[in-house]
């Protein structure tokens, strides 16, 4: 059975008549130019956006979860956080915990292991720096431990090596019963880690499908605008635009 | 479990707060024109026997010092959840509007000579009015808005009712009214007794049961709107409990002891660095450093000279406003 199984969602201005389907153990990479949809569609489906459509989430109609029992099966991870006050990390990840009313130290500590930040847990976040807040954030939602992660670009501001840390840590997590969508901008790097696309044109789905359907050439200059090189035979697969400098 | 499960043991410094209040708290208790034997005058006025010491305990220094305390607490409390509501540690607790409120209900009252069956119940009763008025404008004008707009509507109802007050001042009666009217803005716990207090303690324990509620969504907020609602939370009514407990808090102590500035902005900037920076954890100790704050300034009113006494509001926001810019001097230095 589907894990979500999203069917014609509507957001006026944002996005027209998306359907989808993540299925157990995989990892789907919401890809597309900017203002295309891709974090409209993410949080319509963490339930931040008053969407229409049908939206199932292992066979059970969204809406008719409990906002807590929604928060307990689906994690969200934002494009921007941020901690308002001085906390230290285990009580930032700790915050995962919420929907749960508990605090489950060993899913605390989990998270911070899977991330790699257990040996600062007594750190304040604001003396992190971005690549070290970034996997807090993270734990905090793998503190959760909700069945679908939803990750709006998790990667956007971080060095290559934080790259390669926050992917994998996604990747591992998209397995068995669990599975991973995110919003992500390095086309290339999705290549590598993403079993399946959904490429987003003006709030509608271009292309859906394998790394080898929706990562054309034809498909990904038609959707961004720009002539654009693919070759996904290389390793690591490479995806850049093909324009000539001025 | 329950939420307090989801917190640790707290450290052993806020350990001192209690000590400390209770301390401050027998100093007010023996502190006066005559003296007078605190344990005894108490036994005296509980056991209802006659004399001077059971006078003086029951009728002014037990009301005043546990008006201080009430209202130094509701101030404390109310600041601590804004500032984490609104995350924010500059929110301070006249930016829901109720205090400015309850402020010009109770200017009407003096100003038209209102309620007169009511004697010294009657500023009490239209500064919760005042209070509650202002709320409604409030939440009506943020509409669903997000907890930064409820900022907004607040700041802007604010400065309507303080023009509103500031109309009923220019246009006072007298001026022995007027001056009766200032005075009372500026702030004072003398001169009243435990039928105050029977007012103040419903409203704060009210106000305390609201905001206590909401301590999963301030805990969520330090993570921002959306994370506190992906967390399952509802952050817009949540948000408008939170004001709510927050303004009855406001609003009972304002109307009962005028303005008291600059002790909900402080309190829980005092008592952040005790919970390491919880908003959910900051409540309590807030609370507590409000206050020994306000009895504290209110011994230092009358350990001065007789004469014409200093008021109550005066004195705190003449040592609320250089912490204030110290705090602010620390986040500049923050920002470079």
């Amino acid at each position: 059975m589907a894990l979500i199984e999203v069917r014609d969602l509507t957001l006026p201005n944002r996005i027209a008549g998306v359907s989808l389907t993540v299925f157990p153990g995989e990892m789907l990479g919401v890809i597309g130019p900017n203002g295309a949809g891709k974090s409209s569609l993410l949080q319509s489906l963490a339930g931040l956006l008053p969407a229409k459509g049908d939206i199932r989430f292992a066979g059970i109609p969204l809406h008719d979860l409990t906002s807590v029992d929604r928060a307990r099966q689906i994690g969200f991870l934002p494009q921007f956080c941020d901690s308002a006050w001085a906390l230290a990390i285990e009580e930032v990840v700790a915050l995962g915990r919420l929907p749960w009313h508990d605090r489950d130290e060993t899913a605390i500590r989990k998270a911070m292991q899977e991330t790699g930040i257990e040996a600062m847990a007594k750190k304040q976040i604001n003396r992190l720096s971005g690549g070290e807040q970034a996997r807090t954030w993270l734990a905090r939602v793998l503190a959760g431990t909700p069945r679908l992660i939803l990750a709006d670009e998790p990667v956007a501001s971080l060095d290559l090596y934080y790259q390669g840390k926050i992917m994998h840590t996604l990747r591992q997590h998209a397995s068995g019963e669990h599975s991973v969508i995110l919003a992500i901008h390095d086309l290339a790097l999705a290549a590598r880690y993403c079993d399946r696309f959904c490429l987003l044109k003006q709030g509608r789905i271009h292309t859906f499908g394998s790394p080898e359907t929706v990562l054309t050439e034809a498909a990904l200059s038609d959707a961004f605008g720009v002539p654009i090189h693919a070759d996904l035979t290389h390793s690591p697969p490479i995806i850049l635009p093909a324009w000539t400098p001025p | 479990m329950k939420f307090s499960a989801i917190m640790k043991k707290p450290p052993p410094l806020s350990a001192l707060l209690l000590p400390g209040l209770l301390a401050v708290f027998f100093l007010s208790l023996s502190i006066g024109s005559a003296p007078v034997p605190v344990l005894a005058g108490i036994f005296d006025w509980l056991t209802g026997q006659p004399g001077m010491s059971a006078l003086v305990m029951g009728e002014i220094r037990l009301p005043r010092t546990l008006l201080a305390l009430c209202v130094g607490a509701a101030l404390g409390l109310s600041g601590a959840a804004l500032q984490g509501l609104l995350r924010n540690p500059l929110a301070d607790p006249s930016l829901t509007g109720a205090s400015q409120g309850a402020a010009l209900g109770a200017a009407f009252v003096f100003y038209f000579a209102l309620l007169p069956g009511l004697g010294v119940f009657a500023p009490l009763l239209a500064g919760l009015i005042g209070a509650g008025l202002t709320l409604l404008l409030v939440l009506w004008l943020a509409g669903s808005g997000r907890p930064a707009l409820l900022l907004l509507a607040g700041l802007a109802i604010a400065s309507l009712s303080g023009a509103a007050l500031a109309a009923v001042l220019n246009f006072a009666p007298n001026l022995f009214a007027m001056q009766e009217l200032v005075f009372w803005l500026l702030g004072s716990v003398s001169e009243r007794g435990m039928a105050h207090l029977a007012f103040l303690l419903p409203a704060l324990v009210v106000g305390f049961v609201l905001i206590w509620w909401q301590r999963p969504l301030l805990a969520a907020l330090s993570l921002g709107e959306q994370v506190a609602t992906s967390l399952g939370l509802d952050v817009q009514r949540g948000g408008r409990i939170i004001v709510l407990g927050s303004a009855i808090l406001v609003g009972s102590s304002v109307a009962t002891a005028g303005n008291i500035g600059f002790v909900g902005l402080i309190a829980p900037h005092l008592a952040r660095p005790l919970v390491q920076n919880r908003p959910d954890r900051l409540l309590l100790p807030a609370a507590v450093i409000g206050a020994t704050l306000v009895l504290l300034a209110d011994i230092i009113v009358r350990l001065m000279p007789p004469g014409r006494e200093i008021r109550l509001g005066v004195l705190t926001a003449l040592i609320g406003t250089p912490l204030f810019i110290r705090l602010i001097w620390k986040e500049r230095r923050e920002w470079l």
